[in-house]
């Protein structure tokens, strides 16, 4: 196994490892520093958490004028 | 990786679709409009073409209905035939933008302040010299209050276009990457790339928000 990750390296590849997109060596490598290290376990939370917060956020209202012109166009493609 | 099976869900609204339920419709206008203006606004140059593109997808879903298989999810169907609207909008106007003024200028920058690690008191090098703070004690109601989730959305409006809109896609609506790849027309590694920058930031902003809140 070669050199171990810094934690300075580690953080640059949370969002390949949380994709599934780091295989084999590097993988085990990301998790092997993560297990041992508790600034890292810290930051990877924080990204976990931010995520889910973010994932809570909603979306824009969709204004009353578009929807008038869709609903027009809705009912004339019922129609025909 | 391929893309998802459509959920039953999407059949069901499709057969009700074609069955003229204008609930149903407007539902999914609700559902889908906000981030339908947002992607087409990223290949048009202003929003009133962004609204026309949309305006024709709709149309066009409508006539494709009758032929919607079901091989990919609704979402991802109706987003193909935005893209290929707004591509060819975006085309005739002549716009062809640099990636890089979309995209932002900061993609190789470190997604942590570089004076977090080898500090005098770090015995490692690239090891953290102050540590991230543990937000597992953070109650939930302030983690996912108005407040916070504010600070969250504000520093998302102020992400360069393309990294919004990812991290948008990606982690507010849980779109993924390979929807997010097509419907922006990305690579995988620009993809990641983005969103690693995205969330880099936003994470920042989180924070410094939650550690001014503490003291």
């Amino acid at each position: 196994m070669g050199r171990d990750l810094t934690c300075k390296e580690l953080v640059e590849l949370v969002t390949g490892y949380l994709d599934g997109a780091l295989r084999g060596r590097q993988r085990r490598r990301f998790e092997a520093h993560v297990a041992e290290c508790d600034g890292c376990t810290a930051y990877l939370r924080q990204m976990l958490t931010t995520i889910r917060a973010t994932g809570t956020l909603t979306e824009e209202q969709v204004t009353d004028e578009q929807k008038t012109v869709l609903l027009t166009a809705f009912r004339d493609w019922t129609s025909s | 990786m391929t893309a998802p099976a459509p959920p039953r869900d999407d059949l069901n609204l499709v057969e009700r679709l074609r069955d003229g339920d204008e609930s149903a419709f407007m539902a999914l206008v609700d559902r889908l409009q906000p981030s339908m203006l947002r992607v087409a606004r990223l290949y048009v140059s202003t929003a009133a073409v962004a609204e026309e593109v949309v305006q024709e997808t709709w149309l066009g879903v409508l006539r494709g209905l009758g032929s919607f298989q079901g091989r990919s999810s609704l979402r991802t169907w109706i987003f193909r035939i935005l893209t290929n609207i707004a591509k060819t909008r975006g085309q005739r106007e002549g716009r062809s933008l640099p990636f890089a003024s979309l995209a932002g200028d900061d993609l190789d920058a470190p997604a942590v302040d570089p004076d977090r690690f080898d500090t005098p008191e770090a015995s490692i090098r690239g090891a953290w010299s102050t540590l991230p703070d543990d937000w597992t004690g953070v109650p939930e109601d302030r983690l996912l209050g108005r407040e916070t989730l504010a600070v969250i959305r504000k520093a998302i409006d102020g992400l360069p276009v393309m990294q919004a809109e990812v991290i948008r896609l990606r982690d507010a609506l849980g779109w993924t990457s390979e929807e997010v790849r097509n419907a922006l027309d990305l690579t995988e590694t620009n993809q990641r790339v983005l969103l690693h920058r995205a969330r880099a930031k936003v994470r920042g902003a989180l924070e410094a928000y939650l550690s001014s809140e503490a003291t």
